[in-house]
């Protein structure tokens, strides 16, 4: 079995792996970084619970490959915020508890992350087409949509 | 994950790396790109290569758009991110901004290439019905120089395409002197977000005629030309039209699985294939 050295920035750090040809970014995070922020659910594109920025853009780190990434920066949900010092994104979800089972909230909090720095200001429907590859199995869409619009009403403050 | 033997993963930075990985693997190397399709099918174990050919710093592989006077010209490695976001796919084909936007989420936008999702050659793939009734080609390089077909001649059916051992896209052109006045995609999905179409329908009013380019409902992406007139005549009997697209539906063959049933495709060919082109006529006549 072929190993791959790949070297690549993550939440700000330089990181070099050994990696198969196979391995994805996803499993890559979880066993070898132990950043298990990022969590794996459907493993092939559907649920965004494994939303990462890939040199800034939002990605299914399951359908990325480790090896594809040499000289890339990836930021995970553990680059977005620490528990004693979360984003206004983050503190966004709690105030609207927004947060249930909390399995999609990582990759939901990557995704709308990504779409605020994009666009700061985002009408419902935008928050809602940019937010569809991420899926919520306890249902609690409305909140979520109410955390991005209160972090969003905040960005100018 | 079980994998039968962990294939080679190979980068390589110009083309004359790419064929000489390709002819020596032949049909075990796999060429990829943004490899959305391509990684669950690795974990599915539906694809086994002994080599992976990572296209994406292939120096002379383009990752952008280029226009000039007759051609809008797609890089191999350009994303369905960039392809929306570019102002003269927007305003000249308003209608594969609208499938291209369909495919997956964001997420996968952002890695998927429009190359990529025709050579998964899916007979669903949202791009394709597009890239039919624009007329568009497809420019494929080997090591023996570049050919170029009707993208509608490269599909063959489901994940079989024209590609030949050694081959790998080099573009896709939208003719830009077709005088495109009207276009619209239209789809049908269980529900919205990320899923794959039941059935989808684009039509184009061109200088030639109109054309209906339809996927999902056949072992590969087909299109159908009306030269007289009658489906972009907003005034024509509207039973004429019905009758003309009643006829264009019957070259469907649509199969019955978790998305629909088959006599339910069959009816959505003509509902769809009538919005499709009903949207496409009011922005044919807005000033």
């Amino acid at each position: 079995m072929s190993s791959h050295r790949v070297t690549l920035d993550i939440n700000g750090e330089p990181h070099s792996l050994d990696v198969t040809a196979t391995q994805t970014l996803l499993d890559a995070l979880r066993w070898q970084l132990d950043l298990t922020g990022t969590k794996k659910c459907c493993a092939e594109g559907e649920c965004g619970a494994c939303t990462v920025l890939l040199d800034g853009l939002a990605v299914n780190s399951c359908l990325v490959l480790a090896t594809e990434l040499h000289g890339a920066s990836v930021t995970t949900i553990e680059g977005i915020g620490t528990p004693s010092s979360l984003s206004r994104l983050q503190d966004a979800f709690l105030a609207e508890g927004a947060v249930q089972c909390g399995f999609c909230i990582p990759g939901m909090v990557m995704a709308a992350h990504a779409l605020l720095a994009d666009q700061p200001h985002p009408d419902a429907a935008t928050i809602r087409d940019r937010l569809s590859g991420n899926l919520c199995r306890c249902a609690g869409y409305p909140r979520i949509l109410r955390a991005v619009q209160l972090a969003s009403s905040q960005a100018d403050e | 994950m079980a994998m039968l033997a962990e294939p080679r993963y190979h980068s390589p930075e110009v083309l004359d790396e790419v064929f000489t990985d390709l002819e020596h693997f032949g049909p075990s190397g796999l060429p990829f790109a943004g490899g959305t399709d391509v990684v669950v099918g690795l974990r599915k174990g539906k694809l086994a290569p002994r080599v992976m050919v990572d296209l994406k710093r292939v120096a002379d592989l383009a990752q952008g758009i280029e226009v000039n006077d007759t051609w809008l010209r797609i890089g191999a490695l350009t994303t369905l991110s960039r392809l929306v976001a570019h102002p003269d796919v927007r305003s000249h084909f308003p209608a594969l901004v609208e499938a291209a936007n369909t495919v997956g989420s964001i997420q996968i936008r952002n890695r998927a290439t429009l190359a990529g999702n025709i050579c998964n050659a899916s007979p669903a793939a949202d791009t394709a019905p597009a890239l039919l009734a624009y007329h568009a080609r497809i420019a494929l390089v080997s090591r023996h120089g570049i050919r170029q077909m009707p993208v509608a001649d490269f599909v063959l059916g489901p994940r079989r395409t024209a590609l030949r051992a050694g081959e790998v896209v080099n573009g896709i052109d939208l003719p830009l002197d077709g005088g495109v006045a009207g276009s619209s995609f239209t789809r049908l999905t269980r529900r919205r977000g990320v899923d794959l179409a039941t059935v989808s329908v684009c039509a184009v009013v061109d200088r030639r005629g109109t054309h209906i380019a339809y996927g999902a409902v056949a072992p590969r992406p087909f299109v159908l030309t009306d030269n007289a007139g009658v489906l972009a005549d907003p005034h024509a009997d509207p039973a004429a039209r019905k009758a003309l697209l009643t006829g264009f539906a019957a070259h469907a063959s649509p199969i019955s699985d978790l998305r629909g049933s088959r006599e339910y495709r069959q009816a959505m060919v003509i509902t769809c294939s009538e919005r499709a082109l009903q949207t496409a006529i009011t922005r044919r006549h807005r000033p």
